[in-house]
């Protein structure tokens, strides 16, 4: 099945990833994907462990040096740019790990998201967003990142992130290792950070949960793109149904 | 001894050790950032006096004066250092550390050569200035004002050191880098212009101190040595990467220095500093303030 079109559908894409493959020291890790994002989205990659979705977030983020292909971003190529001037551009990525800076407190991991603003609106509008999305945060601000607890630290990581102010903002399994309480705020704080108007590509293996919030849903497998359609396409498919979702 | 003979010790030793964590606390600062140990720093040390001594013959203007000169060019040496050699030992596929290692001594071993090429290896100094021989007597204590000049600018120095990092974006972008320096593209933050503006800063401090040393010490080819031998002991001491642990070890260490000159003979004034840091190692292996 070929990417479909309707991210591209009436205007530009916000996100093109056309036929991208990575290799970590000679093995293939991602073979020809193709996808792509239109402003205002949720879009979920999904797929078992190993099938890729990390490699592809970070061959977008700038952090994996693509083998061929090309990544385009706003009508621009990015595949070739570093990461910082990735992050510069809009597009902010929350990796698996989080990469906080554990020894510095909350408020200075926050104030390093918006390192690239020098305004005092351009810092305070979103650090108010973050506020509202979550709140618990406000009550760390001088805490260490390191002494946070899992679910608080994938918070401060998303809210890290939209200190940059992004347009597009990637997240690599949000869910992983936090109580299952917090990973249905993370997923309603996905739907609210949408309505903020930023757009979302999400990685995830919950895939229930994840279709239930996504617009969209590509679906990997061992490298490949083996899936794609809307969230109920996906959801209805029957290879989804049974591998998936244990129907 | 009697009490103000002890003062005097005590006074002359504060006052070197603040020279010392001057000289020490940019190679201190360098490795925290990046894990680089810069066997170049006492040829930086070497080129700021060099430097003050040039621009004192060529303008007559008194070291003071020539201090924010020579302090801005040494940054400049230090980002060139970082953009012309040290980014290129970092890329190295294998044993990177000893890449590191070698290329920075290679930096030292040209500069050196180099030093001795253009400079001679005659002894220079500065005749006259404004502070150069003049001592500042309290109580019976004598002070040699080119070190209370020293000590005040060391201080100063740690003071503005202390505002970056605690105050300023650049601050939390040096500890952000040191943190995790493949983290920070996250914020769009560009780590190449951290460390080469860190190695800027680093080499500009020791630069400050060069410019007091020109004041009342010989300037030679070799001068940087012993110097970069006592910051390696001060940078143990306070602990790999600890800026303020350089204040506190580099105290110790002239201290302990100006007490040892009083009872060992002079040539042997040395071994108790390294001795002291021989123990430190055996006891605290991370130092006094380090994180390792």
């Amino acid at each position: 099945m070929l990417p479909d079109d309707h991210a591209t559908e009436g205007g530009r894409a916000l996100l093109t990833v056309d036929r991208l493959t990575t290799a970590y020291r000679g093995l293939i890790a991602i073979s020809e994907i193709s996808i792509s994002v239109a402003r205002g989205e949720i879009v979920v990659v999904a797929g078992a462990n190993g099938a890729g979705k990390s490699t592809l977030l970070k061959s977008i983020a700038g952090m994996e040096k693509p083998r061929d292909g090309a990544v385009s971003f706003l009508g621009k190529r990015i595949d070739t740019l570093p990461g910082h001037e990735i992050t510069a551009l809009g597009l902010a990525y929350v990796p698996e790990n989080k990469r906080l800076f554990p020894r510095l407190t909350v408020a200075d991991n926050l104030r390093l998201g918006s390192y690239l603003h020098r305004s005092k609106p351009d810092r305070d509008a979103p650090l108010e967003t973050v506020f509202t999305l979550f709140p618990r945060l406000k009550e760390r601000l001088g805490q260490r990142a390191g002494t946070l607890s899992g679910g608080e630290q994938q918070m401060l990581a998303i809210s890290r992130a939209l200190m940059t102010r992004p347009a597009l903002l990637m997240l690599d399994e949000p869910s992983q290792g936090i109580m299952p309480k917090l990973v249905d705020e993370i997923f309603a704080a996905v739907q609210s950070i949408r309505k903020t108007g930023v757009t979302v590509l999400l990685v995830e293996q919950r895939l229930a949960e994840s279709l239930d919030i996504a617009d969209r849903a590509y679906v990997l497998q061992t490298g490949r793109l083996v899936l794609d359609g809307t969230a109920k396409e996906v959801r209805d498919h029957p290879d989804i149904r049974r591998v998936y979702l244990g129907m | 001894m009697t009490l103000q003979a002890f003062l005097q010790v005590l006074a002359s030793g504060l006052l070197m050790g603040l020279l010392y964590a001057l000289i020490a606390v940019g190679l201190s600062l360098i490795f925290g950032l990046m894990d680089v140990v810069n066997f170049a720093h006492g040829e930086f040390l070497m080129v700021a006096m060099y430097a003050t001594f040039g621009l004192w013959l060529a303008t007559s203007l008194d070291p003071v004066v020539l201090m924010p000169a020579v302090t801005a060019l040494m940054f400049v040496l230090g980002a060139l250092a970082y953009f012309g050699v040290v980014r290129f030992a970092m890329r190295a596929r294998t044993n990177v550390g000893m890449v590191q290692i070698f290329a920075t001594f290679g930096l030292a071993v040209l500069i050196q050569g180099l030093a001795q090429f253009f400079f001679s290896p005659d002894y220079r100094s500065i005749p006259k200035s404004w502070l150069g021989g003049k001592t500042l007597d309290i109580a019976g204590v004598f002070l040699p004002l080119p070190q209370v000049f020293g000590g005040l600018i060391s201080l100063l120095a740690f003071a503005g050191l202390y505002l970056l990092m605690d105050r300023t974006d650049f601050g939390k972008a040096l500890e952000a880098t040191r943190e995790d320096q493949g983290a920070v593209a996250l914020v769009g933050i560009d780590r190449n212009r951290v460390f080469a503006l860190g190695w800027g800063l680093g080499v500009a401090l020791v630069g400050l101190a060069g410019v007091v040393l020109a004041i009342f010490y010989y300037i030679h080819p070799h001068v940087g040595g012993p110097f970069a031998l006592i910051a390696y002991v001060v940078v143990a001491l306070g602990g790999f990467g600890s800026v303020f642990g350089a204040l506190a070890a580099g105290l110790i260490v002239g201290v302990i220095e100006a007490l040892a000159a009083t009872v060992l003979p002079p040539a042997m004034k040395s071994i108790a500093v390294y001795l002291l840091y021989l123990g430190v190692v055996f006891v605290r292996p991370s130092g006094l303030f380090g994180r390792l």
